[in-house]
């Protein structure tokens, strides 16, 4: 792998950018891997990432039905924070914060990566409680973050209105340290350094059959010929039923379609995170200006990738009042992804009824901020069998009555 | 936008007249049940890529609940239909199987 420099771009310059090579290679997939993943989104290449950093297991196959990074990691609101209320979360989603960290220098790749801070409005006496309560448990977990005042707020969002008649803003969850990233080059970034590894990223190829016997997986079909594997990982959001199916086990999952979309740009107006859970509304500013707005999933099954515009619509209403400016802004486009939802709104991570197939899914409405985390516990649950990131996560835990219940911690927008 | 009639009072709603209900005709367990009954009831879900059957309440119409069949990758109705019954009628699964012959979801067909 060529690296990526200041003294590259200099030297492409002088010869008119001959010299960039693929960012990975475009592979054949072989007739067997010892582990396959299924979904070469972020938390699919992180996990082959992780797997080939931390344990050594580089003869792996990414298959991907689409394009690399074409679903949810490429529809999300980039925003990554890890102020949860439960520490099985706090944990994985921490853990995942601190590698963003640093994951541009080891993956030489420019994520973009932008601790801005993210706060978390809160516009009801039941927020200021709520959150409260956050900070204690962020305290006690390791998490910085701390309740600022209303005045705060008005200081580090000098657009936001404080004294809506409907939802004053009385305060706010602030973590300094949360942000956003590029989410494309994320998958861009994982996927470069995963074919460094010798790992074979094969697009466009579908799963239509997980081979089983006795119990145990020994490949997939796919439209692309048969792939023997000795271990199968389906990272598939929400198609993650789908292929539970064809291995023959149900999942407490529904997959429908959350939304989201861009102003026009417009000059740096707020260069923080902000999201108002009580009105269900989030808004960042991209680096090309857009002002990056999200709000709440629709409320049926639906595997279309685009949703009810009345959403939008609300999302957008629900803003105005806080941020009066967004009236005056047009739309430049919205576009939709489908999650995976959850019982208890928090992910799976775990062994499956299946011998050899692992499942990670369920990452739900806010998957983008879990990526380098969930792939580090995902890769150490597939290689050892277990993990101490995602014990907690485990698929028996619905039957069990083990909820790590974030749908109440953390409002809707997560 | 999603476009139901209730059967119940035969108004043709937008779907920001009605609100979802989630998956139809779940079994509902009781005291004397086992965990993995339980486990289904509550958690477990068809989810399907296709043909799927829901519940449905005409909320700001006559706040009736009703069942509605709908296709979840075309968004497609097939039909709607009153809930008080276990399983959905004839000319529903007509309409379903005109559209995919062979359709299965639970034990239905």
């Amino acid at each position: 792998m060529k690296r990526y420099s200041a003294f590259a771009i200099a030297r492409e310059a002088l010869r008119n950018h001959t010299g960039w090579a693929r960012a990975w290679r475009a592979a054949e997939p072989k007739r067997s891997y010892d582990v396959i993943i299924v979904g070469a989104g972020g938390h699919g290449l992180a996990t082959a990432y992780y797997l080939g950093k931390n344990f050594g297991v580089t003869n792996v196959a990414v298959l991907e039905k689409g394009w690399l990074g074409g679903g949810n990691t490429g529809r999300n609101t980039t925003i990554i924070r890890s102020n949860y209320l439960q520490d099985p979360s706090a944990a994985i989603y921490e853990k995942s914060r601190s590698l963003y960290e640093t994951l541009s220098q080891e993956l030489n790749y420019n994520l973009m990566f932008s601790p801005r801070g993210v706060i978390m409005l809160a516009q009801t006496q039941h927020e200021v409680r709520g959150y409260r309560r956050t900070a204690h448990a962020n305290a006690l977990q390791g998490v910085t973050t701390e309740f600022i005042s209303p005045a705060r707020v008005k200081e580090l969002v000098p657009i936001i209105n404080l004294s809506g008649p409907r939802y004053p803003v009385l305060g706010g969850l602030w973590q300094a340290r949360g942000g956003t990233a590029r989410h494309d080059a994320v998958a861009w970034g994982y996927a470069r350094a995963c074919s460094d590894m010798g790992m074979d990223i094969i697009q466009k190829c579908e799963v239509t059959a997980i081979r089983r016997e006795g119990g145990k997986v020994t490949g997939v079909d796919t439209s692309r010929g048969p792939i023997d594997c000795r271990k199968l990982g389906i990272v598939v959001a929400g198609h993650s039923g789908v292929l539970s199916d064809m291995a023959g086990f149900r999942l407490p999952i529904e997959s429908v379609a959350l939304q989201a979309l861009v102003s026009e740009p417009i000059k740096p107006c707020m260069d923080v995170v902000v999201m108002a859970n009580t009105v269900h509304g989030y808004m960042s500013q991209s680096d090309k200006g857009e002002m990056v707005i999200g709000g709440g999933a629709d409320g049926y099954n639906n595997y279309t990738q685009r949703g009810s515009f009345h959403h939008i619509e609300e999302t957008v209403r629900a803003l105005i009042e806080t941020f009066p400016m967004v009236s005056r802004l047009k739309m430049l486009r919205q576009w939709g992804g489908i999650v995976d939802m959850t019982g208890d709104r928090s992910p799976i991570l775990s062994k499956t009824p299946v011998e050899g197939v692992f499942i990670n899914c369920g990452w739900g409405t806010g998957g983008f901020k879990a990526i380098p985390g969930s792939g580090w516990g995902m890769a150490e649950l597939m290689a050892r069998g277990h993990s101490p990131l995602t014990e907690a996560f485990s698929l028996d835990r619905f039957r069990e009555g083990r909820f790590i219940d974030e749908s109440v911690a953390a409002g809707v927008a997560h | 936008m999603l476009i139901l009639t209730c059967p119940y009072c035969g108004i043709t709603a937008d779907e920001t007249e009605l609100a979802p209900g989630g998956e139809a005709h779940l079994k509902r367990h009781g005291p004397g049940s086992g965990d993995d009954e339980f486990h289904s009831y509550l958690f477990t879900r068809e989810n399907p890529r296709g043909v799927h059957f829901e519940r449905w309440r005409h909320a700001y119409g006559c706040g009736k609940w009703f069942h509605a069949a709908r296709d979840t990758m075309t968004l497609e109705v097939f039909g709607t239909y009153k809930a008080q019954t276990t399983e959905p009628p004839k000319e529903v699964r007509a309409a379903i199987t005109a559209r995919h012959p062979g359709w299965s979801w639970r034990d239905f067909s």
